[in-house]
C-alpha cells in the first residue's frame, strides 16, 4: 500500500484521484470530417464546413478512429462493446461550433479495463498496482481560443475542433502524486505502443483531467474537484500535491470543497477555479439523431487484436526471461517503443542480446544524450549498431576500440567496417596508432559532439 | 411536472436565449399548457420497451481514413460576423 | 399553348422534348407569375436569372440531344436547402444575409437533372409551424379562399410557400420537407400532391437541420405523377449523410400502376377521433369507396398508440431541435447582436433572442427543459419508448395489410390569427401525420375533394418502409377517381 498521506493540523488526511484522460486519436482526418489533423497549420486552414458546423452539415464517422480505440481496449483487456452510440453533450462556447460535442455517454464504445503500473520503491509505490479504467470513449475535440491577439476580442481557430480523442476514464484508485504520475506514463506508454496516440503530450496530443478529493483514512470519499488540461506527468504529480493540500487546508480552516472545475497554473503551482465552465452543469445529453448505433462485428474486432504489436509488460517480461536481461535494463529498453523497437532491429540483425543491451542503454544513450537527440534521430543505425557489435564479438576489436569506432560513427554515419577499413583498425596493441587516428577524425568534424 | 418563473429562467439561459421578465410570465402559463398536454405519455406502459434507436433498421456506417476535406478557410468565413485575420473574432473570454 | 404555366411537370418536360415550346418561354411565364403573385409572399428570394439560365441551357441540350430527366422545368426551392450563392435563411432572422458556401445534396440533383430555380420558397421559420405564420419575412397567404368570403386563408406548414407557390401555379412543382406533416399537411389544405419518403431516401446534407430522426425531404406538384418524377430525382444515397438509405432509387413514374386488385388497404380505427368534422369523416369513406373500386381489399386495423405519438412527437422533435439550433450564436454566421460590453455568453443570448421567433423559442425552450437533469427519462426515454410502440403498431399492422388510408388534416384551411395563440390547437394539424413520420415511414397526401366551403381537402396513404411505389400507385388510383379538378380564382 501506499503510504502517502497530507498532514494537516487534524492529522493524516487521504488523497484520491481519478484521472480522465483525452488522447488524440492518430487518424489523417478527423473524426466526423475529412477535413487533415495535422499539427501546426495555419488558423481555420483545417476546416471543412461540417467543423465549421455550417447549417446543413452532417457527421460521418472515421473508421481508423473507432479501430484505434478498440485497439486501445484491447490493449488494457478492457470489455469492447459491440453495440455503442454517439450522444451530444450541449453547452455553448466559442470553440464549439455546433454547441455540442458528440461524445459517448450512455454506451461507451469500450468498457471495463484495466492498467498495471510498476513498483517503485523510492517514488512509494512498494509493490505493482492495478488501476481500474472505468471506460474509454471517442469524443470530439474543440476549437481553441486565443486571447492575446485583440484588446477586446478572442481569436477562434478551429483546426482542432472534430480532432478525434479518446477519452480514458480511470476508476478513483490512485492515492498518491506518484501514483497518479505513474499511471498517466503507464497509459501513455501503452498508447505510444499501440500506435493510437502519439503521445505528445507537449502538442496537447495527450492531456489529463485529474479528479482530486481527500479524505480521513476509512472515510467516505470526500467532494472532488478537476483541474481540467494537464499535460505533463510532472504536472499532473504537481496538482495533486497542490490540490490536495488546498482542499486539506480549507477543510481545517473550517470550509468546504465545491465540486468545480479547475486550471492549473504552472508557473505559481497553484489551481484556480475555471470561469467559462462556472454554469455548464447541465450539459442536457442525449442521443445524437444524426449518428446510427455503432455496431463492431466479431471478424473487425479480432483483426484489431490481431494487430496488437507485444505490449510493454510482456515484452518486459520476455526480456528478462527468454533474453536474459536484468529487470533494470529491460524496464529500461521498453520504456519507449521507438527504444525497444530499436534495440529489436538490433538483435534481428544478428547481436547478442546482452551485449547489445549493454551497448544501448550505456554507449548509445549517453551519445544521444550528450547529442541532445532522440532514439529515433540516432546518427548510427541499429543495423551499423549490431555491426559493431559483431566486431567486438569476432574478437577485430577490442571494448575501448569500439568505443573510439562508435564516436566516428557518430560523427561521420559510416560503417563499423569500413572505418576499421580505412583506417586500418584491427585489434592490436599498438593504441597509439589509433587514437591518433581517432585524433585526426575528431579534429576534422569539430564541434559536433558537444552540440 | 410544471415550471414556474424561476425554472423558465434558468431554461432559458440553458438555452442561451434572453428572456425580459414579462416574457417569462408569458412563458409560464404557455409551456405548462404544453408540458401538462404532453405528459398524458405517462399513462403508457414502457417498462419492457427499448427506447428507438433508429427509425429505419440500419446500423452506422463508417468512412475510411482519408483527408478529402478542409483547406477552404475563405468559404468557412465567407459569412462571419466579425472575420479577424483568418479567426473568428467574439467578445473577450477569460478561461 | 398559350398559358404556359398550366402544365405540370411531365406536361412541360414532354413538351420541350417534342418542340411544343422552349425551356425559355417557360421559365419567362413562370417567372412572370412570381413577380406578380407578391400578395401571396410565397417567395422569400426570387431567383428568375437561374430559370432563365436552366432553360437556356434546357433548350441547348434539346438541340444537342442531350436532355435530361428535369430539362426545362422550373421549380420552387424551399428555403431550408441551403444554395450556393443565394441566401437561405430557413425563415428565419438569425439567418438573415446568410449565403451559403454549399449546395444541398437534394437541390443539386435536381439541378444536375436539369432543373432550373425560381427563388426560395417562404415556409414557417425552422420549419416550425403548420401555418406559415411563423416566418420572419411573413405570412404565406394561400390562393384558395372560402366560397363568397374574401378572408385570407393560412396554405399550411411548414411548407406553405411550396403549397400555395405550387396551387397558385407559380411553379410546377417544388421542394418540401416533412418532419411531422410539413409536406402533406400544406399540400392537403392547398389542393395538391405531397410525398415525404422513407426516412432516408433523400439526403439531409444541406438541409437546415429542425429534428434529425424525423427530417426527410419530398416533392410537392399538382399530380402523383409530378411528384414520383421530382421523387426520382431528390432521391438516392448520399455518403455525407449517416442516416441516409444505401438502396437503388426505383423508377417510380414508370411503375405508375393505379390498379389496387390483390392490395389491402388498412383503415385506422384509432383515426377516427371524438368530434371528427363529419365532412371528413365523408371524405375518408370517399376515399375507402375509391379504394375498393380500384380493386383493393379493405381491412379495418389498428394502431393503438395513435394517441400518443403527437405529444410524444413534441418532446422528441424540440429535444433534437434545441440542440440542432445551437449552432446559431452569431459566431460564424448569420446575426449577431453584441450589446455595448456584452461578453460571449450575453452576446449568445441576445443573438438567439434577436434572432429566433416565438415558435422556435417556444419549441428550443420546451427542448431543453425534457433534456434538463432530472427530467431526461421522464421524457425524453419515456418519448422514445412510445416511439418504439407506435412503430411497432405499424409493423403489426403490415401483417394484414399493405397500405394505410386515412385524412391528411383534422380540418380544412383556416385563417392566419385563428390558431396562432393556442400552440396546442396548432399542434393539433398534424395528428394524422405524426405517426408515419414517427415509424419513419412513406406517406403521401392526394387531393380528395372540396369541402362546403370549397376548400380542399386531402385524403394520407402511409406505406411501408421503402415501398414508395405502392404509395404513389394508391394516391394515383384516388386521384383518378376523385378528379380533383378545382382550382382557387386568381384574386392576387
Ligand atoms: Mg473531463
Ligand atoms: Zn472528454
Amino acid at each position: 500500500m501506499t503510504n502517502y498521506s497530507i498532514t494537516g493540523a487534524t492529522g493524516e488526511w487521504e488523497v484520491v484521484v481519478g484521472l480522465e484522460v483525452h488522447a488524440q486519436v492518430t487518424s489523417n482526418a478527423k473524426l466526423f470530417s475529412g477535413a487533415a489533423t495535422a499539427f501546426g497549420a495555419e488558423p481555420n486552414s483545417q476546416v471543412s464546413l461540417v467543423d465549421a458546423a455550417m447549417p446543413g452539415m452532417l457527421p460521418v464517422p472515421n473508421a481508423e478512429c473507432v479501430r484505434q480505440a478498440v485497439r486501445t481496449g484491447l490493449a488494457i483487456d478492457a470489455q469492447i462493446n459491440r453495440w455503442s452510440r454517439f450522444d451530444r453533450k450541449n453547452y455553448f462556447y466559442a470553440d464549439l461550433p455546433q454547441g455540442y460535442q458528440i461524445s459517448q455517454l450512455y454506451h461507451p464504445i469500450v468498457g471495463e479495463g484495466a492498467v498495471e503500473i510498476d513498483a517503485d520503491e523510492k517514488a512509494g509505490i512498494p509493490v505493482p498496482k492495478t488501476i481500474g479504467v472505468e471506460r474509454i470513449h471517442i469524443e470530439q475535440d474543440a476549437g481553441k481560443l486565443m486571447h492575446d491577439q485583440h484588446p477586446t476580442m478572442s481569436y477562434v481557430d478551429l483546426n482542432r475542433c472534430g480532432v478525434a480523442l479518446m477519452e480514458i476514464v480511470s476508476r478513483p484508485d490512485m492515492r498518491s502524486p506518484a501514483e497518479a504520475g505513474a499511471y498517466l506514463a503507464k497509459l501513455r506508454q501503452i498508447v505510444r505502443y499501440v500506435g493510437s496516440c502519439d503521445g505528445n503530450m507537449d502538442q496537447g496530443s495527450m492531456r489529463a483531467d485529474v479528479n482530486v478529493s481527500v479524505r480521513k483514512p476509512g472515510a467516505e470519499l470526500g467532494t472532488r474537484t478537476e483541474t481540467k488540461n494537464v499535460n505533463s506527468v510532472r504536472f499532473v504529480m504537481a496538482v495533486v500535491e497542490s490540490e490536495a493540500r488546498r482542499q486539506v487546508d480549507l477543510i481545517e480552516d473550517g470550509g468546504t470543497v465545491v465540486q468545480e472545475t479547475r486550471l492549473y497554473d504552472p508557473d505559481k503551482n497553484v489551481t484556480r477555479p475555471m470561469r467559462s465552465k462556472e454554469d455548464a452543469h447541465d450539459y442536457r445529453y442525449f442521443p445524437d439523431p444524426d449518428l446510427l448505433p455503432l455496431v463492431l462485428e466479431e471478424a473487425f474486432i479480432e483483426e484489431c487484436r490481431a494487430s496488437l504489436p507485444e505490449l510493454p509488460d510482456a515484452k518486459r517480461a520476455r526480456y528478462t526471461g527468454e533474453l536474459g536481461l536484468s529487470a533494470y535494463a529491460a524496464a529500461v529498453l521498453t520504456a519507449d517503443v521507438e527504444t525497444a523497437r530499436w534495440f529489436e532491429t538490433v538483435l534481428d540483425a544478428g547481436a547478442e542480446p546482452k551485449a547489445a543491451s549493454n551497448w544501448v542503454t550505456s554507449d548509445l544513450f549517453g551519445a544521444l544524450n550528450r547529442l541532445g537527440k532522440d532514439i529515433s534521430e540516432s546518427p548510427v543505425s541499429p543495423v551499423q549498431a549490431a555491426a559493431l557489435l559483431k566486431l567486438v564479438s569476432d574478437g577485430t576489436l577490442s571494448g575501448s576500440l569500439a568505443k573510439q569506432v562508435f564516436e566516428i560513427m557518430l560523427e561521420t554515419g559510416d560503417d563499423p567496417a569500413k572505418i576499421v577499413e580505412d583506417k586500418g583498425l584491427k585489434q592490436t596493441s599498438d593504441t597509439g596508432a589509433i587514437e591518433a587516428v581517432i585524433a585526426d577524425v575528431l579534429a576534422k568534424n569539430p564541434g559536433q559532439l558537444e552540440a | 411536472m410544471s415550471v414556474d418563473s424561476a425554472t423558465v429562467r434558468k431554461i432559458a439561459s440553458l438555452a442561451r436565449i434572453a428572456v425580459t421578465d414579462d416574457q417569462v410570465e408569458a412563458m409560464v402559463p404557455e409551456l405548462n399548457n404544453i408540458l401538462g398536454w404532453i405528459e398524458q405519455l405517462g399513462e403508457v406502459d414502457t417498462a419492457s420497451v427499448a427506447p428507438m434507436t433508429a427509425v429505419i433498421a440500419n446500423t452506422l456506417r463508417l468512412r475510411d481514413d482519408f483527408v478529402t476535406d478542409g483547406g477552404v478557410r475563405e468559404a468557412v468565413l465567407a459569412n462571419a460576423p466579425a472575420n479577424q485575420h483568418g479567426f473568428f473574432g467574439v467578445p473577450k473570454v477569460i478561461e | 399553348m398559350s398559358n404556359l404555366t398550366e402544365p405540370g411537370i411531365a406536361a412541360i418536360r414532354d413538351g420541350v422534348r417534342d418542340g411544343e415550346f422552349t425551356a425559355r418561354e417557360v421559365a419567362e411565364a413562370f417567372n412572370t407569375a412570381v413577380a406578380a403573385a407578391k400578395p401571396l409572399n410565397a417567395f422569400i428570394v426570387e431567383t428568375p436569372e437561374h430559370a432563365l439560365a436552366a432553360a437556356d441551357q434546357a433548350d441547348k441540350d434539346r438541340a444537342a440531344g442531350t436532355l435530361k430527366p428535369l430539362s426545362g422545368v422550373p421549380i420552387g426551392m424551399k428555403d431550408l436547402f441551403c444554395t450556393k450563392g443565394v441566401q437561405t435563411t430557413a425563415a428565419s432572422h438569425i439567418l438573415e444575409g446568410f449565403v451559403p458556401e454549399y449546395e444541398s445534396t437534394v437541390s443539386q440533383k435536381l439541378w444536375d437533372a436539369g432543373a432550373g430555380m425560381l427563388g426560395k420558397l417562404n415556409m414557417d421559420q425552422f420549419a416550425m409551424g403548420s401555418s406559415n405564420e411563423t416566418s420572419a419575412f411573413g405570412n404565406v397567404i394561400s390562393p384558395w379562399r372560402a366560397n363568397g368570403s374574401n378572408r385570407a386563408l393560412v396554405p399550411g406548414g411548414s411548407s406553405g410557400g411550396s403549397s400555395s407557390a405550387v396551387a397558385a401555379r407559380l411553379c410546377p412543382g417544388a421542394t418540401g420537407t416533412d418532419t411531422g406533416g410539413s409536406i402533406r399537411q400544406p399540400a392537403a389544405f392547398a389542393g395538391i400532391a405531397g410525398i415525404k419518403p422513407t426516412y432516408g431516401r433523400c439526403s439531409r446534407w444541406g438541409i437546415v437541420a429542425f429534428a434529425s430522426s424525423l427530417d426527410q425531404a419530398g416533392p410537392m406538384a399538382r399530380s402523383v405523377q409530378d411528384c414520383a418524377i421530382l421523387l426520382e430525382v431528390m432521391a438516392g444515397f448520399d455518403p455525407k449523410d449517416s442516416t441516409s438509405l444505401d438502396l437503388p432509387v426505383p423508377n417510380w413514374e414508370a411503375g405508375l400502376n393505379s390498379d389496387l386488385r390483390g392490395k389491402r388497404i388498412g383503415i385506422p380505427k384509432e383515426y377516427r377521433m371524438d368530434g371528427m368534422d363529419p365532412e371528413i369523416e365523408t371524405l375518408w369513406q370517399q376515399g375507402i369507396a375509391w379504394a375498393k373500386e380500384a380493386g383493393a381489399e379493405i381491412v379495418e386495423v389498428s394502431l393503438p398508440h395513435t394517441k400518443y405519438a403527437l405529444p410524444a412527437y413534441y418532446i422528441i422533435a424540440p429535444a433534437e431541435a434545441s440542440s440542432n439550433l445551437a449552432r446559431y450564436d452569431g459566431v460564424r454566421y448569420g446575426l449577431r447582436d453584441l450589446p455595448e460590453g456584452a461578453g460571449l455568453q450575453d452576446m449568445y443570448a441576445a443573438t438567439r433572442a434577436a434572432g429566433f421567433g416565438d415558435e422556435v423559442k417556444r419549441r428550443i425552450l420546451i427542448g431543453t427543459y425534457v433534456l434538463s437533469a432530472g427530467f431526461y427519462d421522464a421524457y425524453f426515454t419515456q418519448a422514445s419508448k412510445v416511439r418504439t410502440l407506435i412503430a411497432q403498431d405499424f409493423d403489426r399492422a403490415w401483417g394484414t395489410c399493405d397500405l394505410l388510408l386515412a385524412p391528411t388534416t383534422p380540418t380544412a384551411a383556416f385563417s392566419p390569427g385563428e390558431q396562432s395563440d393556442n400552440p396546442i390547437a396548432m399542434y393539433l394539424n398534424d395528428i394524422f401525420s405524426v405517426p408515419a413520420s414517427m415509424a419513419g415511414l412513406p406517406a403521401m397526401s392526394v387531393p380528395g375533394g372540396l369541402n362546403k366551403d370549397g376548400l380542399p381537402l386531402g385524403l394520407q396513404i402511409i406505406g411501408q418502409a421503402f415501398d414508395e411505389q405502392s404509395v404513389l400507385n394508391a394516391g394515383l388510383a384516388i386521384e383518378q377517381r376523385a378528379q380533383f379538378a378545382a382550382r382557387p380564382d386568381k384574386w392576387w
